[in-house]
């Protein structure tokens, strides 16, 4: 094949994964948009095996190869079939993980590889190595706080945590200036990944749990820009393009998830939440004798009466595993004639989606999964409002109370409904640390228990009513 | 620096078509989003097949640790992703 013909397929493959991600502007075209996306993946690995630098390169070299696809395709597709709805945010981390590693390793490939690379090859490279080592190790970082492994889900802070970070962000620039003039020092690389994976870490750790989607959104971001920067080490259109496109991605969706917390993203990225001069309420003073408690019952009669319910779904119901149920729920109201629709903010859950995949998952008509300036107007309207597992995006004082550490935070406006009914273990503060007024508001419920267990019981009440 | 320009103008071309089709997924579908696109910057793949085959040991052992992980992402990303968008339906 001529190098035009390989140019070429890759320009079609471009234009492929362009079409791909297209097709999820709705889900109707989102099935075809990936499978095409697929196939521009096949067709410029097939392009590229074909070339006479690796067809050419003796058996060894396919073998390898072979060995290589045969691996990581086994590890991808048992990961892919095998993960849980529920740990989606956890699959994501681990793809961006991988995407900033395998962009570094090729950068720390092409430099031992070439005896003296252009400018242009060496600058692209340190930027690999640093966009990809911090990706990586960000990413693991994000993962075991998703999984709950070995660092805590709230932020991890020191001090002189930020003079360090602009410590190591100025060493592996310095690293890099030695990686540009000395291209066959290859310990110079070596030292740059390093302070670049150390910089990961510090990065990720000061980020908090319910600030995960705006650190996946931007990790993801990270891991297309370094297969950008990798595309200008190898001279080659199509990791630029598809890099780009990633790249862009996700800083749009970071930009959506900074913007539906009112905050900015310096002050998510420094782990900042409920550290500057903000007044928190005692919670004794807004929970003292005027939250009710209502039984499985008595929310069961409300629901049976109810014309309209609006489901708003939180982390908590990810974790409880508790959409089936929830489902269930609703379609047993659906026969009794109520109109059941869900409110999902868009923060709700570990990453952008999180809350639409689980609901999916759990055969609920996309056309009832309803954004959050969409459905909040409707509220008025809505009889009762069923809270499941969620907190600070229903938490009323982001509209009241300029000083709160959510203020001016957009929220689903559920206390404007006739009731409010919460499901929740306990009265204890989501992951701002502020009471919600909304737990005793005057035509608030709560239902506490466990969410899947308490919509299990809602289900045998409202079938005995 | 031949090379360079015509590839920067690609780069900032192709960043501002993503703005303009991203933009347009609803946030129904933003974490298929994020798992399809993970798999297409498993593009980096082809950079991972051109270093597994080139000369020299250590290139081609980066190479094969790049291509273990690039495949991941493209098998793994696809795949996911392919089972998310099964779920969202539709009835009537």
């Amino acid at each position: 094949m001529t190098d035009t013909l390989i140019d070429l397929t890759y320009l079609v493959a471009s234009v492929l994964f362009i079409l791909g991600i297209k097709g999820l502007t709705h889900p109707r075209t989102a099935v075809r948009g990936n499978l095409l996306g697929a196939s521009g993946m096949l067709l410029a690995v097939v392009a590229t095996l074909v070339t006479k630098e690796v067809l050419g390169s003796g058996t060894q070299g396919l073998g390898m190869i072979v060995a290589g696809v045969v691996l990581g395709g086994t590890i991808g597709a048992t990961l892919a079939l095998r993960i849980q709805m529920t740990a989606m945010p956890e699959m994501v981390a681990l793809l961006n993980a991988f995407g900033g590693a395998a962009s570094a390793l090729v950068a720390g490939a092409v430099l031992a590889a070439s005896s003296a690379p252009s400018t242009q090859t060496s600058v692209a490279t340190v930027a690999s190595g640093i966009i990809g080592s911090v990706t990586f190790f960000g990413s693991l970082v994000a993962f075991d706080k998703l999984r709950g492994l070995m660092l805590p889900d709230k932020p991890v802070l020191f001090p002189g945590q930020q003079p360090l970070n602009v410590l190591l962000g100025l060493t592996s620039l310095g690293l890099g200036v030695w990686v540009v003039n000395e291209p066959s020092a290859l310990m110079s690389y070596g030292l740059l990944v390093a302070v670049g994976s150390l910089l990961g870490i510090l990065l990720t750790i000061p980020i908090g749990g319910a600030d995960m989607p705006v650190a996946i959104a931007l990790l993801n971001s990270y891991s297309g820009l370094a297969a950008a920067s990798t595309g200008f080490v190898l001279n080659n259109e199509i990791l630029i393009i598809t890099g780009s496109l990633v790249g862009a991605s996700g800083l749009i969706l970071t930009r959506i998830m900074c913007k539906a917390m009112n905050r900015s993203l310096m002050n998510v990225l420094l782990g900042a939440i409920g550290e500057e001069n903000t007044s928190v309420q005692d919670a004794d003073e807004v929970y003292a004798g005027k939250v009710k408690s209502a039984s499985a019952e008595e929310v069961a009669m409300l629901l049976d009466g109810a014309r309209r319910v609006v489901v708003v779904p939180g982390y908590g119901m990810a974790v409880a595993q508790a959409q089936h149920q929830v489902r269930d729920l609703a379609n047993l109201l659906e026969g009794n004639g109520t109109e059941v629709e869900y409110a999902i903010h868009p923060v709700a859950g570990r990453m952008p989606g999180h809350m639409n995949v689980l609901l999916a998952e759990a055969d609920v008509d996309y056309d009832k999964l309803r954004e959050m300036d969409s459905i909040n107007p409707s509220f008025e309207q809505t009889d009762v409002s069923l809270i499941i597992g969620a907190n600070d995006i229903v938490n009323p004082v982001a509209r009241t109370d300029p000083s709160s550490p959510i203020a001016g935070m957009p929220i689903l406006d559920v206390d404007k409904s006739r009731t409010v009914v919460v499901i929740k273990r306990s009265l204890s503060p989501g992951f701002a640390g502020i009471p919600n007024p909304l737990f005793a508001a005057d035509n608030t419920l709560m239902l506490f228990g466990d969410g899947k267990q308490a919509v299990l019981d809602l289900i045998a009440a409202v079938k005995d009513t | 620096m031949d090379d360079f320009l015509p590839l920067l103008t690609i780069f900032l071309l192709a960043v501002f078509v993503g703005f303009e089709i991203i933009t347009k997924v609803p946030p129904l579908l933003h974490t298929p989003l994020m798992s399809g696109s993970n798999a297409i910057s498993g593009i980096t793949i082809i950079g991972a097949l051109l270093m597994v085959a080139a000369e020299g040991q250590l290139s081609t052992l980066l190479g094969f640790g790049a291509l273990v992980l690039a495949t991941i992402n493209v098998v793994g990303g696809f795949l996911v992703t392919h089972r998310m968008l099964g779920m969202f339906k539709k009835k009537d």
